[in-house]
């Protein structure tokens, strides 16, 4: 009876009151919508703008033009585009099978205990560390390159040979192909913690369905799972792009920011060190947000793809 | 059989992939302890170790960062604790927008955002870079914006994991007034997730280098690097001690998240 009375009331009541509390809700939130909008979106909304001005304040589009055509403005963004899309392949592809060795490949358990907390290490780890750590095992003097150097064979004409020189065969962790090796530590890692949720939505019935039609493994990956993953797979890999397109100080500590990166660049640009004006930092900085929104908007599409399927 | 078999090749690779990925985890960090051991020539030792933990300056760095990192905690909790227990209880329409909010500073690479920082507040009106006090408020406010997906996303799924309606409206009824549901009721049960922001967020400001290096203060980030030009064995000893303190972080994080999360976050 009570109960049947408050249903017929209650809608009246709340509708006098939605519109006034509706607004006076946002209020809760105020304070952090005001920190957001002047300590993160001002900041940006300034490099934006200012990326269209000249020196003295004028609008102009000379310093994206200058972006577009400055030969070691466009050779830093292919070196960045060059080592992002690299580690984000190569360490996609590894933390995808290490992934896969975790979730559904049957490794003994000890193993997925110390790869999944490992993983969540490695991640978080990059940085000053990260190139501290390859200079110890890579570099010169470095833990595997001193091992591996020390195999050496004697020559029937008595010269010894090294065939493991690894700087001798013109390896160098101070370049590119180290930075690399470096990348791929926190990238790979980072892809084992975010494709491994996916991996664990395959559900079994899909693989023993494929198997009663007297589908092949290999059937079974390319026709079933690996249209469901692609999403996600594609996803992921975007936000291990992103990870190594923005990354500084793992470049700046491992090559002292010999290496033309569009990060390493824009340090430069603020220390004061390369051009005079200002402005022309503002457009590389523009330039790589827009790279970062274009990744943004491919991933939340994918992420929506993958949502259908993978939800049980 | 052919079942058998299967499982026995699956078992193969998955074996495979799982040795060499750990392979890549273990051989760069033993390599690196193992070069730190060798600061003394001919024998091991831990004199890099004592070289690092004893310099002054190592010390003035690691303090100036771990004061940082706390004072990040704090005002990341002010703002985030509150906003998302009143979005919670109030607003459940704002957690889209709040949540790609959460995860920008993830997308703006950190060079470019204290890029903007600098060029916003190192000018007119505000001067934010003048002194060391005003540069050390927008690294503060650097920090946590940096730090903000992590922080967010912890208090969120704190705050998913219990009844926040249910419990706000007991306090109501037995007489809080607002600050008190949030400090006594809400922030108690929200222990262990805040508690595991906190530490990532900490992590986090310890080993930043970016705001530091630029906002020109003596953060251990960039003294990491001034280290790691001109000596050998001490940025080693000091990737360990990173590492270290990463996993302690981590460590904290999974013992308290596993010791009665669900008994004690549940408040129905």
């Amino acid at each position: 009876m009570a109960e049947t009375l408050l249903e017929i009331k209650s809608p009246k009541v709340v509708d006098r009151s939605h519109s006034f509390d509706s607004l006076r809700n946002w209020v809760g939130v105020l304070p952090f919508f005001l920190f957001i909008l002047i300590f993160l979106i001002l900041p940006s909304a300034d490099l934006f703008v200012g990326a269209f001005q000249d020196k003295n304040g004028y609008f102009t589009f000379a310093n994206v033009i200058i972006l577009l055509t400055d030969p070691s403005v466009i050779q830093a963004y292919e070196i960045s585009l060059k080592i992002s899309v690299i580690t984000s392949i190569a360490g996609g592809l590894f933390g995808f099978f290490v992934a896969y060795a975790i979730t559904m490949g049957h490794a003994p358990r000890w193993m997925r205990n110390i790869l999944m907390s490992f993983s969540g290490l490695a991640a978080n780890f990059g940085g000053v560390p990260l190139a501290f750590a390859f200079i110890a095992t890579l570099g010169h003097t470095g833990f595997i390159s001193v091992f591996l150097k020390q195999i050496c064979f004697s020559n029937p004409s008595g010269a010894q040979t090294c065939p493991f020189d690894i700087y001798q065969a013109g390896f160098n962790l101070y370049s590119l192909t180290g930075l690399t090796l470096a990348y791929l530590y926190f990238q790979f890692p980072l892809m084992v913690l975010t494709i491994a949720p996916a991996l664990e939505g395959l559900k079994r019935e899909w693989r023993e369905a494929s198997e009663n039609l007297g589908g092949a493994s290999w059937q079974y990956w390319w026709h079933v799972a690996l249209p469901i993953l692609w999403p996600s797979i594609l996803g992921s890999s975007i936000l291990l792009f992103a990870s190594a397109f923005g990354a500084y100080a793992t470049a700046e500590a491992l090559t002292g920011g010999f290496i033309n990166l569009v990060t390493i660049l824009i340090g430069d640009e603020i220390r004061g060190d390369v051009l005079s004006n200002p402005n022309e930092g503002y457009a590389l900085a523009l330039g790589m947000i827009v790279v970062m929104a274009v990744c943004v908007t491919v991933y939340t599409i994918l992420q929506r793809q993958t949502g259908r399927w993978l939800k049980s | 059989m052919v079942k058998v078999m299967k499982t026995k090749n699956n078992n193969g690779w998955g074996v495979f992939w799982a040795i060499l990925g750990m392979l890549y985890f273990f051989v760069p960090l033993y390599g690196t302890f193992d070069f730190s051991l060798r600061a003394k020539k001919g024998v091991l030792s831990f004199l890099a170790y004592q070289d690092v933990l004893s310099s002054p300056q190592f010390l003035e760095h690691f303090r100036y960062s771990g004061i940082m990192g706390i004072i990040t905690v704090v005002v990341s909790v002010l703002i985030f604790l509150p906003t998302v227990y009143w979005m919670y209880l109030r607003l459940p329409q704002a957690r889209p927008v709040v949540e790609i909010i959460s995860i920008l500073p993830f997308i703006i690479p950190a060079i470019v955002y204290v890029f903007g920082l600098i060029s916003t507040f190192g000018r007119p009106p505000l001067f934010l870079t003048l002194t060391p006090f005003r540069t050390d408020i927008l690294i503060t406010v650097g920090y946590v914006i940096l730090s903000m997906p992590y922080m967010y996303r912890a208090i969120d799924v704190g705050m998913r994991s219990m009844d926040v309606r249910t419990l706000t409206e007991a306090a109501q009824s037995l007489g809080s007034n607002g600050f008190q549901v949030l400090f006594n009721v809400i922030l108690p049960n929200m222990r262990i997730a805040v508690l595991s922001g906190a530490l990532i967020c900490f992590a986090t400001v310890i080993g930043e280098l970016v705001l530091g290096e630029f906002l020109v203060r003596p953060a251990l980030g960039p003294y990491m690097v001034d280290v790691g030009r001109d000596q050998a064995y001490q940025p080693a000893a000091m990737a360990i001690i990173a590492w270290g303190l990463t996993w302690v972080c981590l460590g904290l994080i999974q013992i308290f998240g596993r010791g009665g999360t669900s008994q004690e976050l549940v408040g129905r």
